[in-house]
């Protein structure tokens, strides 16, 4: 009873609580970050140095009043935000924060799948928000993003088959541990995999350079244009959780997640006296910085340059890395 | 009734198979007659998944593998007939689909 | 019983959308439901320990084949209700009347099969020499099932073919 019932809840509620008050203060990181990379301050009035304004935006939103359209089809746009977040927040439940069993919720054997299967129903949120909203910004945002997230989600996926080649495992847990059992992150082994995956994460989670489906200067804020109140707080929750999982799970792929850098190397023993988990949170520290210093450099795509990328450059790619780490695999 | 058996996994298989059916049968929406079918493909899945378990024996799972390809290609064809059936006659009602050429 | 309450719940899940799918009159709505049917089914599929084809059904069916439909609704913006127009010949009621029998039939002959021999027949599988639902079902599409596994992937190749020529603007 407790350890099948209790302990898993208890994990679970403590995991969910993370994450939110994370996301509030990645808002705020996010917006100090392009502050100072357009040398401005950034938020400064509500705490010292404007800290507090993590806990104040969230307030904002939700005592904000929240509309619905009238024109809009009630169901699909109350579903569309629920449906948007859920399996932002489920994708979680995979990821390992540790290799000990209290640091992650579940180690399933298709735990790699697990992860993109439930990433790709994410996309119904935004399909349906736009179509809900009866409006013809967000229907088009919603379109665009729809076929932005199947053409990189296809990418995203084969990249991975050339990892889980090299891994021989589909767990989580069980690919930082193959890590450390070849004594190398796989990133140095996989080098094209990870910059793949990277701008697969950057187009996933919409953000720049591939913030098509929320470029506000064409599409006056995308498929979300239409919701207010709770309701546009719930997609900006699941963007940013979006983004916290996929910095999570390129630091557990690809940068040994709670290994020490160099685990093979003796001599750089002393660093296992910092715990693990403090490491894989210095590298999602570090993807999520990576993210936002990549939108405050990046100019937008188009959308047809967009659509070239990830079908005639990504995808031929990630199926030649497929090859190249099966013939290696094979005569190694 | 508190012992879950293959009866149980084939009869929840039948029903949702004949709801498939009434779709095909009754609906006039093409589209809902393709996601019908899409219902009754996952009948038979259940069902193969069900013995698979049942008989210890993975070849129902193996099965359930080509269901789903096939399903895929059937869904990437069907959809392209119909778009292209919808734009010379702008109707997806299967009733109005009765001539052999425009 | 466990199982029992899982089976019982996903079920009412399952039927119950699936009959949401045919009989809601929008058609975005009975996407949606489908959707959801489908994700119960991948649940129903982790109950009986097959978490390989769990996976591949939200990925496949939920986040592939689904979505094509969801873009098909929307690309076919009709003026008009698909079920306006009503061919006098067609007898839907019949055809509900017949499923209606052949869903009786078939439940008749499970009740009838099963009743009369115990279903206790195992046909194990011959062992692996790998562990693991993923890991056996690979053996098996690579070993035993390698052509029907190559076959179906000319399959899928010759219905994305298919499919762009289909949708492309002059047939």
């Amino acid at each position: 009873m407790l350890d099948t019932f209790i302990i898993p809840l208890l994990k679970i509620v403590v995991l969910l609580n993370a994450i939110l008050i994370s996301v509030t203060f990645m808002v705020l990181m996010e917006r100090k970050v392009i502050a100072w990379a357009q040398s401005r301050l950034g938020p400064m009035r509500v705490g010292p140095y404007g800290v507090l304004q993590a806990i104040v935006d969230p307030i904002k939103l939700i005592l904000k009043e929240d509309i619905t359209p009238v024109k809009a089809d009630k169901m699909l746009f109350s579903l569309a935000p629920i449906l948007s977040l859920v399996p932002a927040l489920v994708a979680f439940a995979v990821v390992p924060f540790g290799g000990d069993e209290l640091f992650y919720v579940a180690d399933i054997n298709v735990g790699l799948l697990f992860f993109l299967s439930v990433t790709s129903i994410g996309v119904y949120g935004i399909i349906l928000a736009g179509w809900a909203s009866n409006s013809k910004y967000p229907l088009l945002a919603s379109l665009r993003a729809s076929a932005q997230l199947i053409s990189y989600e296809i990418a995203v996926t084969m990249t991975l088959v050339s990892l889980i080649l090299t891994a021989g495992t589909l767990s989580m847990v069980g690919i930082v541990e193959a890590q450390l059992t070849d004594g190398v992150w796989y990133g140095f082994v996989q080098p094209v995999a990870f910059v793949l995956v990277l701008i697969g994460g950057l187009a996933e989670t919409n953000r720049v350079p591939f913030d098509l489906p929320e470029a506000e200067t064409e599409l006056t804020g995308g498929f979300h244009t239409e919701y207010s109140g709770m309701r546009f707080s719930l997609f900006f929750l699941a963007e940013y959780a979006n983004i916290i999982v996929i910095s999570a799970v390129t630091a557990i792929l690809f940068f040994g997640g709670w290994l020490r850098p160099f685990p093979n190397v003796e001599a750089l023993a002393f660093l296992d006296l910092i715990p693990g988990w403090i490491w894989l949170f210095s590298k999602i520290f570090l993807f999520l910085y990576l993210f936002m210093w990549i939108r405050a450099t990046l100019p937008r795509y188009r959308y047809d340059q967009l659509m070239r990328i990830g079908w005639k450059l990504l995808i031929p790619i990630a199926l030649a890395n497929i090859v190249v780490t099966g013939i290696v695999k094979v005569l190694v | 009734m508190l012992e879950i058996t293959p009866a149980h996994y084939t009869i929840l298989s039948a029903a949702l198979f004949s709801i498939g059916v009434i779709g095909v049968l009754v609906r006039r929406n093409i589209i809902i007659v393709f996601m019908a079918i899409e219902l009754m493909l996952n009948a038979v899945n259940i069902n193969l998944v069900a013995y698979a378990q049942q008989l210890q024996n993975l070849i129902g799972q193996v099965f359930v593998v080509f269901v789903i390809a096939v399903a895929a290609a059937e869904a990437a064809v069907g959809l392209g007939i119909l778009l292209a059936f919808y734009r010379n006659k702008e109707t997806v009602n299967i009733d109005e689909m009765n001539v052999m050429r425009w | 019983m466990a199982e029992a309450i899982a089976f019982y719940t996903l079920s009412i899940l399952i039927l119950g959308l699936g009959v949401a799918v045919i009989t809601t009159p929008r058609t975005v709505h009975s996407v949606v439901f489908l959707v959801l049917n489908f994700l119960c089914v991948a649940v129903l599929y982790v109950v009986l320990r097959a978490e390989f084809l769990a996976v591949i059904q939200i990925l496949v069916y939920a986040g592939g084949i689904v979505v094509l439909y969801l873009f098909v609704v929307m690309l076919v913006n009709l003026k008009r209700q698909p079920e306006e127009h009503q061919d006098p010949r067609r007898l839907a009621k019949i055809g509900l009347g017949l499923s209606g029998a052949m869903l009786v039939e078939l439940a008749a002959i499970v009740v009838y099969s099963y009743s009369r021999e115990p279903s206790s027949v195992t046909a194990p599988s011959p062992a692996f020499p790998v562990q693991g639902n993923v890991e056996q079902l690979g053996w098996l599409l690579y070993t035993d099932y390698l052509i029907p596994f190559e076959v179906a992937s000319v399959l899928l190749l010759v219905a994305m073919v298919g499919a762009i020529i289909l949708a492309r603007r002059e047939l």
